[in-house]
């Protein structure tokens, strides 16, 4: 099973930075290769925000695999991320 | 339309809300955020659409509206009563929604600091994509309610609204309140966008709900003050009332028309002034109908346009006893020269009455308005309520400088007063009185006028009677005094000689004019 993962930010922020270097650690750590992560940034694509209603950012969005979750913040909370999520680690 | 009230002022725009402009002295600052607050239910979702609906059909200008409590598609139902097609002004691009209302689901989980920059991006994003002049976010406690209460959220709102005034943007803020009295909003909303704050309230008043709207600031603009009642029109939308804010500027005429009666038009010094507001006050049965239907009559018969709104009695009674007297109201009406409404005082809230009397005076243009009897109206509303509409009333009759005649009906069968006169009589130009008379034995009428603003009149009270040609005044009483309080005293021959001695001494000689 693949993971797909979208994270919205807000340009290149130190706090758009941090979110996209905290969950590219988290999936590396804890999918290994089966994910893969779409980074948007809503002040280039916010009809893309509009789309799936998207307020705070970063937001992460974990479309697949289904339940859809989704979680806000730096992801600085790594436990947190992985409970949000649904993430468990990958089973070799 | 921009429009400055004053040199010094900001410039502000017309929300083409109706009558708010007024009261706001032109409109809402123009590129400036306005808090609108106010309890459950006190129309701020209608307040906001409407800002948006009249900007585009009245001013062509486009709107955005962010939704953080009910979702778009119950909006667009909700105001499609209003008359606005805003799935319509959507294909059209002038209407455009940022969705931000609760999503089912589990709530939103938090890992970390974070801030609103994806709802900034994407209303910036719908204020480019229409063009977008106005914005309206209803209503702010709805984004505490999804991410809870903290400063973080205060702050990002108000770099949400730093970011429509640097777009140029007029925009409305919606906030709770608790009660109607309390703290200006909830979550402590106005410290962000305190600017200009604007309340609405919905209060229960002697079991009448009365809705108000005040503006409580407006930062570097004038506004009037206070509380102005307004209502909320099915395919119109929120109507304010300014009332007393209507400036009475209209010019006053010197032109006389005749009151329909000769005798009454010599003792108001020759007839009515044409722009006046006239009062009869009467207790039951002593005639008052009569006045106003000579009045209309009058008018019509000299091809003016006459209207009449009836609050006591239903229109077969009003045309039967017209007839009674010589004037046949269904032949006048049929040539367009007479309207006859006739409508419950219970019917609807007093607001409402004024817009509807409004609305068939523009209809009908008429060159003489009367209202029998305008006292009816007193038991359906608050005095505070009444009081108001009767100023609401006559400043817009007077702005449109027709005459209007009201009839008033006294409590007390003898003398007395009633709330209409105690209350409105400082309003009107002209005041008549019409009283029962006991005078050994019998009753007669009398008639008296009270005052004729701008002009002399005969201060005598005269009897009156009434036949199927309709009202005869003859002379004056001289012998019942106290006929005004309803304490009548009878006086004798002798007592009156002297009276009259003493009147002939008291009164000057006549000075000799110069002919040249």
């Amino acid at each position: 099973m693949k993971y797909l993962i979208k994270l919205y930010v807000t340009g290149q922020t130190p706090r758009s930075m941090r979110a996209i270097d905290n969950l590219r650690r988290i999936c590396e750590e804890e999918l290994r290769e089966e994910y893969e992560l779409v980074v948007i940034d809503v002040l280039e694509r916010p009809q893309l925000a509009e789309d799936e209603k998207i307020l705070a950012t970063p937001t992460v969005v974990k479309e697949l695999p289904l339940p859809i979750r989704r979680i806000i913040g730096d992801l600085s909370d790594s436990e947190r991320v992985l409970l949000g999520l649904d993430l468990r680690p990958y089973e070799a | 339309m921009i429009t400055i009230d004053h040199p010094f002022s900001v410039p502000k725009v017309k929300t083409e809300i109706d009558g708010f402009d007024l009261i706001a002295n032109g409109g809402l600052p123009v590129g400036r955020s306005t808090l609108v607050s106010g309890t459950s239910g006190s129309a701020k979702t209608v307040f906001a659409a409407q800002f948006l609906a009249a900007g585009i059909e009245r001013s062509g200008e486009n709107g955005v509206f962010v939704t953080f409590e009910e979702p778009p598609e119950d909006i667009r139902r909700n105001m499609k009563g209003f008359g606005w097609d805003i799935a319509g002004w959507e294909a059209s691009r002038r209407w455009a929604f940022v969705d931000a209302s609760p999503q089912p689901g589990q709530p939103l989980q938090v890992a970390g600091p974070y801030d609103l920059g994806a709802l900034l991006a994407r209303v910036e994003h719908a204020v480019q994509k229409v063009g977008a002049r106005r914005v309206s976010i209803d209503s702010v406690g709805g984004i505490f309610t999804q991410l809870g209460e903290n400063a973080n959220i205060r702050h990002e709102l108000l770099r949400l609204s730093m970011s429509m005034r640097r777009l140029g943007a007029t925009t409305v803020i919606t906030a709770e309140r608790l009660e109607d009295k309390g703290p200006v909003s909830r979550h402590g909303v106005e410290e962000f966008v305190s600017d200009n704050v604007v309340l609405l309230r919905n209060e229960l008043q002697d079991e009448v709900r009365r809705r108000t709207v005040e503006i409580l600031k407006f930062r570097g603009a004038t506004h009037q003050k206070g509380e102005w009642p307004f209502t909320i029109v099915s395919g119109e939308g929120i109507i304010v009332i300014p009332l007393s804010a209507i400036e009475l500027k209209q010019k006053s005429s010197d032109a006389r028309i005749t009151t329909g009666n000769i005798e009454l038009d010599r003792m108001c010094g020759g007839g009515f002034f044409r722009d006046s507001v006239i009062l009869v006050s009467g207790p039951t049965g002593t005639g008052k109908t009569l006045v106003s239907t000579e009045y209309l009559a009058a008018g019509a018969r000299a091809g003016q346009r006459c209207l009449l709104f009836a609050f006591e009695e239903s229109r077969e009674q009003l045309f039967r006893n017209a007839a009674g007297w010589g004037v046949e109201f269904s032949e006048l009406e049929s040539k367009g020269l007479i309207r006859v409404i006739c409508e419950y005082p219970e019917a609807m809230a007093l607001e409402d009455h004024l817009i509807r009397i409004k609305k068939e005076i523009l209809d009908f243009n008429p060159d003489r308005v009367a209202i029998d009897s305008l006292s009816a109206l007193e038991r359906v509303a608050s005095l505070k309520s009444y009081r108001e509409f009767v100023i609401g009333l006559t400043s817009y009759i007077k702005h449109r400088e027709i005459p209007g005649l009201y009839t008033a009906t006294t409590s007390a069968l003898l003398g007395g007063t009633s709330i209409t006169e105690t209350h409105i009589s400082t309003i009107t130009d002209s005041i008549i009185l019409l009283r029962y008379v006991e005078d050994i034995g019998r009753v007669h009428r009398g008639i008296a006028v009270l005052k004729m603003r701008g002009s002399r009149h005969d201060k005598d009270i005269r009897e009156f009677v009434i036949d199927h040609e309709g009202l005869h005044i003859l002379g004056p009483f001289r012998t019942v005094f106290g006929i005004l309080s309803g304490n009548f005293r009878q006086v004798t021959q002798s007592e009156l000689d002297q009276v009259e001695v003493i009147r002939e001494a008291a009164t000057p000689l006549p000075t000799q004019r110069n002919s040249g």
